[in-house]
């Protein structure tokens, strides 16, 4: 069954129509990429299914749930965190602080130790750092922040928008690494990833978004070996 | 200059302080969590005196025992004001944002004169009437420093209160929700937090800070209904010079600016002393626009669609 299944999805910016008929779906304890150029929308998408774009029709249900018209704060709530583009960690706050703020609809006094434990099991470089202002972390480190945050809310479905951003080689294939152990722990990943190739070998699941639409769907490696994709992406 | 003059002008300045810093805490809350400019906050200051003359006048009530009533009530009134005016202007423009919190000093002020006329009210405390006297202390070569019961008092409580608060902002799972949401109100709504609510009780909590100022000045200031003016022109001074936003802040330039208007009371003039202070103020926004503890860019948020609902 679907964890996720997006409808004729429609999303506006004002009077702008940015996405177009989306249909879409992840099923439990899948990894989904989302692929597209700039401004194909990807970004768009997560922000509409996470309740931050309110200008939306058409359905989007999580455990069969309807969540179109939900205040962001009760999606997420339901388990469907979304680790936002650009990381937006807590700049003042410290390292330890932002993951206590990820845990807020989880928090109880236990329970709010034990995820930290786990947390730091995954990220021991935020237990070095983290009595210390979370802005002051280098790029790498704020992002393994943004996805241990996001880990904090013990999510059903973790909404990741470009990790690997900004990061050089090194620490994007340590991001993957990291989406790799997260993965083995039974959350369902839905991805949206400039890194094209790393991220579809990774996928169980892939989606093209092309000017708002869903152009092409299939394995992670049937993208891959798609023609136009590989013109289109890959430069090949 | 002899040096018990320094001294006593030094104490008496800092006195003087405490209460700007206590009652500017809450207008820097306000706007660090959710970057309105409460325009009205004088006049919550001025009403929260009101509460405390009118419960001493007719009820006898001691206005530090007022604040047990002025504290649910303020936070009432917080609430209120927050659901029925400003609620609205979150992610409006700015203009909208001012004319809403402008319109609402001006409705209260002129409410205030309606109800309780011009007059100028005052609460005298036979208890608080003789001064503290201290010293003399020949060994540090000072004769005695005299020190105003009920501005001692303000400064304690008020001192006391902000440390708790700022206790309470940095240690309390609260605190650190309602610092989240300050600093990216969007992220916070990701992380599940409501942040209507984060706003509902920080302007409620804001509001209640005042009301305790109030109550603190009521026993050494006169109350009319034009009073929130006189205040809130300094309480703007010590929240931009603290650094929008900041707690700290405001505390050091409450007691900065309790120093400097003492001491250019007493030696230009009373007459003068606004003028020196924001000479100062502008001295300091010259070499740190952010002000003393702010963070550059603290004023800039982004627009965002919703905020929960």
């Amino acid at each position: 069954m679907s964890l996720l299944k997006i409808e004729k999805l429609n999303v506006f910016y004002g009077d702008v129509q940015v996405l177009r008929d989306v249909s879409l779906e992840v099923k439990k304890g899948e990894v989904a990429t989302i692929v597209g150029a700039n401004a194909a929308g990807k970004s768009t998408l997560l922000r509409a299914l996470s309740g931050l774009l309110k200008k939306a029709s058409g359905s989007i249900r999580f455990n069969s749930e309807e969540l179109l018209g939900l205040p962001a704060f009760e999606i997420a709530a339901k388990g469907l965190i979304h680790v936002p583009e650009g990381r937006r960690i807590f700049p003042l706050l410290t390292v330890q602080e932002n993951l206590e703020i990820g845990a807020y609809t989880r928090r109880t006094e236990g329970n709010l130790k034990k995820k930290l434990d786990e947390v730091y099991a995954i990220f021991p470089v935020l237990a070095e750092h983290k009595g210390q202002a979370a802005g002051s972390l280098s790029g790498g480190e704020q992002q393994m922040l943004a996805i241990a945050r996001g880990l904090m809310a013990e999510p059903t479905l973790l909404m990741i928008d470009e990790p690997s951003l900004g990061l050089a080689p090194l620490l994007v294939a340590k991001t993957f690494q990291v989406l790799e152990r997260i993965k083995g722990e039974d959350v369902t990943i839905l991805l949206v990833e400039q890194n094209v190739v790393r991220a579809l070998e990774f996928s169980d699941r892939a989606y093209a978004l092309e000017n708002g639409r869903i152009t092409l769907h299939g394995t992670g490696l049937d993208l891959l070996k798609d023609p136009y994709l590989k013109k289109a992406y890959l430069g090949l | 200059m002899s040096s018990t003059l320094v001294v006593q002008l030094v104490i008496s300045g800092i006195l003087l302080g405490g209460i700007y810093a206590l009652s500017s805490i809450g207008l820097t809350l306000i706007f660090g969590v959710m970057k309105i400019v409460n325009f009205a906050h004088g006049e919550f200051l001025m009403l929260a005196m009101y509460v405390s003359f009118w419960l001493f006048h007719w009820a006898h009530l001691d206005p530090y025992l007022s604040m047990l009533i002025s504290v649910p009530l303020f936070f009432i009134i917080g609430i209120l004001t927050y659901k029925v005016f400003i609620k609205k202007t979150i992610g409006a423009p700015i203009l909208s944002q001012i004319f809403v919190t402008v319109g609402l000093s001006i409705i209260i002020e002129n409410l205030a004169l309606l109800f309780w006329s011009a007059d100028f009210r005052t609460v005298s405390l036979s208890y608080l009437s003789r001064p503290i006297i201290l010293g003399p202390f020949s060994g540090l070569g000072l004769e005695e420093i005299i020190v105003n019961k009920a501005r001692l008092i303000a400064f304690i409580l008020g001192i006391s209160l902000s440390i708790a608060f700022y206790l309470f902002m940095r240690f309390s799972y609260l605190g650190k929700v309602i610092r989240a949401t300050s600093q990216d109100r969007t992220t916070a709504l990701l992380m599940g937090i409501n942040i209507d609510r984060v706003y509902t009780i920080s302007f409620a909590m804001g509001i209640l800070l005042v009301g305790i100022a109030g109550a603190l000045m009521i026993p050494i200031y006169t109350v009319h209904p034009f009073v929130g003016f006189e205040f809130v022109l300094i309480m703007f001074v010590v929240v931009v010079l603290g650094g929008m936003g900041s707690i700290v802040g405001a505390v050091v330039a409450g007691l900065f600016i309790g120093v400097v208007e003492v001491f250019s009371g007493f030696f230009i003039g009373p007459e003068s002393k606004q003028a020196v202070y924001f000479l100062v103020f502008i001295a300091v926004l010259v070499l740190k626009p952010s002000g003393l503890f702010g963070e550059k860019g603290e004023e800039e948020l982004e627009r965002i669609e919703a905020i929960g609902e």
